[in-house]
C-alpha cells in the first residue's frame, strides 16, 4: 500500500477543487446568463476535456508546460523549477481537465434560477455582491456540490493526463491511480487490489456523503 | 409632482412620451404582447432603453442625453412580478429583509415583521414561499416591494394569478396601503374593470405605444380613437357622415340623422368612427315616456339577448340598418318591466352627450 501516493491524490484533488471552484463558478454564473455570442463557443470549449483522449489533453499540456514554451517558461524563471513533471504541472492539468466536471453542473444550477428572481433581488437594493452571496449561490448550492463531488471524485481517479504531464515521481507526481497501474506492471496483484479497494472506497463515500448533503438540502427546501 | 416616461427602445418596441401623475394609482391597460411589462421593466431599469429619460418629480433616473442612468438598485421603486419573485430558499420574514439590508440586523428584523403585518400576513414569518397560498405569496411580495418605503410601486398584473375572492380582498388592501402611504403606483393589467376599481388614471398603450391617458372615468366614457375604443373592448363602433353645414351639426347614420354636440366648422361633410356605450344607450319605456326620447330616437328590432349576472345584454338591429348590432347593456328589471324579447320591436334614444367621434 502506497500512502505517499494516497495523500498526494488528495492532496491534488483538494489543491484542484480549491482552484476550480471559485473560477468555475464565475466562469458558470457568466456563461449561465450572457447573451454573448461567443457563449455556445465558450461552452463547447469547457466541454472539450471530456470529449478528448487524455493523451491529447496530456501531450499538448506538456507541450505548454515544457521549458520551450513561453510558460513553461515563465514559471522555470519564476519558481526555479520546471511546470512539467512537478506537482505545480500537475494541479494545473487537473483543473483543465475537470473544467467540464465543474462547470456544466454549476452553469445548469445558476441557469435554473428564474429571471424574476434575479430581478426581483436588484429591486431590493441588493448589490451585485449581495444577490450572488445570499440569494444566487444558495439556490445553486446543489449544483456547487455536484461540481466539487465530481471534481474532488474525478481528480483521485483521473490517470491518463496526470501520468502524461506528471510521469510517476514518487512523492511529487506519482498519484494512487499512477502507483495501482505500477503495481499491475510489477505483478503485484494484491498491492494494486489492496489500493484499487480504497480509492473505490473513498469515491463512494463522498459521493455517498454528497448524494446525502443534497437530500437534505432538498428537504428543507421543500419543506 | 409627475412621473416623465420619454421612452424609445426597438426591441421589444417602445415609443412612449407622457407625464403621469404622481401619488395615484395608475393603471396601464394593453393587450398581451403591447409593451405593458417592457414600460413597467424600462422604468425599473431591468431593460435599457436605447433612449428616453424617466424622472420623477424632476429627479431623473434616466436621461440618455445627459448620461444618466441609476441602476435598478439604486431607484426609489418596489416591484411585484407577475409570478412575485420571492427568494425560494428564504423565509417569509427573510424574503422582507432583503430589501432592508441598508438597515442594521436588529431594525431589519423588526420592521419585516411590521411590513408583514401591515400587508395582513403576520405569523407567517417563518414560512418559506412554496409553504404559503397564492394570496399570501403575492402579500409577502408586497410587503417586500413597500418595506423600503418606495416612492413609486411597479405592479406587474400581480392579481392574475389568485383567485376570484382573493383578488377582491387584495384589491381592498392595496387602496387601504395606497391612502396610508400615498406613493405613487403604476398598475399593469390586462383587466379593464380591475384598472376601472383602483386606478385614477388610465393609460391605455398599444404596440409599445400610448393611444390614451387620463382620468379613469374619461377614458372609459369618452375614447378618443377607434384604436382606444378597441382597446376599451367597446362593441358599439360604427361609421357615419358628419354634416355641419345646417348650424346644428348631425351625424348621419343609415337612415338616421342624430344631433351631436361637437360643432366643427367644416365646410364639407366627412365621414369617421362612432361609439356609443352599451350601458349610455337610453331605452324607451313600453308604459310611459322616458326623459329625453325625442332626443335622436331609433326605431330596432331585439336580436337577442344575454343574461350577465344583474345585467343584460341585448343586441339590436337597428331600423334601416339590418347587418348593424347596436349593443344596450339594461338591468335584469329593466328587461323584464319593458317585456324585452327577441323579435320585438322598440325604440332607443341615443342622446347627444352618449355620442362619441373617434378619430381614425
Amino acid at each position: 500500500m502506497d500512502w505517499t501516493a494516497f495523500r498526494l491524490s488528495l492532496w491534488l484533488a483538494a489543491w484542484t477543487l480549491a482552484v476550480l471552484l471559485p473560477l468555475g463558478i464565475v466562469a458558470a454564473r457568466w456563461l449561465a446568463t450572457t447573451r454573448s455570442r461567443a457563449r455556445p463557443w465558450l461552452e463547447a470549449l469547457t466541454a472539450l476535456p471530456l470529449v478528448l483522449p487524455p493523451t491529447v489533453v496530456g501531450f499538448y499540456l506538456l507541450v505548454a508546460f515544457g521549458a520551450r514554451s513561453p510558460l513553461g517558461d515563465a514559471f522555470a524563471r519564476a519558481f526555479g523549477a520546471p511546470l512539467a513533471f512537478s506537482f505545480a504541472g500537475l494541479v494545473v492539468a487537473s483543473v483543465i481537465v475537470n473544467v467540464p466536471f465543474a462547470v456544466q453542473p454549476l452553469q445548469r444550477a445558476f441557469a435554473a434560477i428564474p429571471a424574476e428572481v434575479r430581478e426581483a433581488a436588484q429591486c431590493c437594493g441588493l448589490s451585485r455582491w449581495q444577490a450572488f452571496v445570499r440569494i444566487e449561490l444558495p439556490l445553486a448550492w446543489p449544483g456547487v456540490l455536484s461540481a466539487a463531488v465530481l471534481t474532488f471524485a474525478h481528480t483521485l481517479g483521473e490517470f491518463g493526463v496526470v501520468l502524461m504531464v506528471g510521469g510517476s515521481i514518487p512523492g511529487e507526481t506519482r498519484t494512487i491511480a499512477i502507483a495501482i497501474y505500477d503495481r499491475v506492471q510489477a505483478f503485484d496483484t494484491g498491492g494494486a487490489g489492496t489500493m484499487a479497494l480504497l480509492l473505490v472506497a473513498v469515491s463512494f463515500a463522498t459521493v455517498a456523503v454528497a448524494f446525502g448533503l443534497s437530500d437534505r438540502w432538498l428537504a428543507r427546501a421543500t419543506r | 409632482m409627475t412621473l416623465d416616461l420619454a421612452i424609445r427602445h426597438p426591441v421589444p418596441p417602445l415609443d412612449v412620451d407622457v407625464a403621469l401623475p404622481a401619488g395615484e394609482i395608475v393603471a396601464i391597460v394593453g393587450p398581451s404582447g403591447s409593451g405593458k411589462t417592457s414600460l413597467l421593466r424600462a422604468i425599473a431599469g431591468l431593460v435599457v432603453p436605447h433612449e428616453g429619460r424617466i424622472a420623477l418629480d424632476g429627479h431623473a433616473w434616466l436621461d440618455t442625453a445627459r448620461g444618466i442612468r441609476t441602476p435598478t438598485r439604486a431607484r426609489p421603486i418596489g416591484y411585484v412580478s407577475q409570478h412575485y419573485g420571492l427568494f425560494p430558499h428564504l423565509s417569509a420574514i427573510a424574503n422582507v429583509a432583503m430589501s432592508l439590508m441598508h438597515l442594521p440586523a436588529g431594525a431589519r428584523l423588526e420592521r419585516s415583521r411590521a411590513c408583514l403585518a401591515q400587508a395582513h400576513v403576520a405569523g407567517l414569518d417563518d414560512r418559506l414561499p412554496r409553504a404559503l397560498s397564492g394570496g399570501q405569496q403575492q402579500r409577502v411580495a408586497m410587503a417586500r416591494a413597500l418595506a423600503r418605503e418606495p416612492r413609486l410601486l411597479l405592479l406587474d398584473e400581480p392579481f392574475s394569478s389568485v383567485d376570484r375572492s382573493t383578488r377582491k380582498r387584495l384589491y381592498v388592501e392595496l387602496k387601504r396601503l395606497h391612502d396610508e402611504l400615498r406613493f405613487t403606483v403604476l398598475l399593469v393589467t390586462h383587466d379593464l374593470d380591475e384598472a376601472a376599481m383602483l386606478a385614477t388614471h388610465l393609460c391605455l398603450i398599444q404596440r409599445g405605444r400610448i393611444v390614451q391617458h387620463g382620468r379613469t372615468a374619461d377614458v372609459l366614457t369618452r375614447p378618443r380613437s377607434v384604436a382606444a375604443a378597441r382597446l376599451l373592448d367597446l362593441p358599439n363602433l360604427f361609421d357615419g357622415v358628419i354634416d355641419e353645414r345646417s348650424g346644428t351639426p348631425t351625424l348621419r347614420w343609415g337612415p338616421h340623422r342624430l344631433e351631436i354636440a361637437r360643432a366643427e366648422r367644416a365646410s364639407e361633410p366627412r365621414s369617421t368612427a362612432w361609439t356609443i356605450l352599451p350601458t349610455r344607450v337610453l331605452l324607451h319605456r313600453v308604459d310611459r315616456p322616458s326623459r329625453g326620447e325625442h332626443e335622436n330616437a331609433v326605431a330596432c328590432r331585439v336580436v337577442d339577448m344575454v343574461v350577465l349576472g344583474d345585467d343584460v345584454g341585448v343586441r339590436l338591429a337597428p331600423d334601416g340598418l339590418p347587418e348593424t348590432r347596436l349593443h344596450v347593456k339594461l338591468s335584469v328589471h329593466v328587461a323584464e318591466r319593458n317585456f324585452l324579447s327577441p323579435g320585438r320591436d322598440v325604440t332607443v334614444s341615443l342622446l347627444r352627450d352618449a355620442i362619441v367621434l373617434l378619430d381614425a
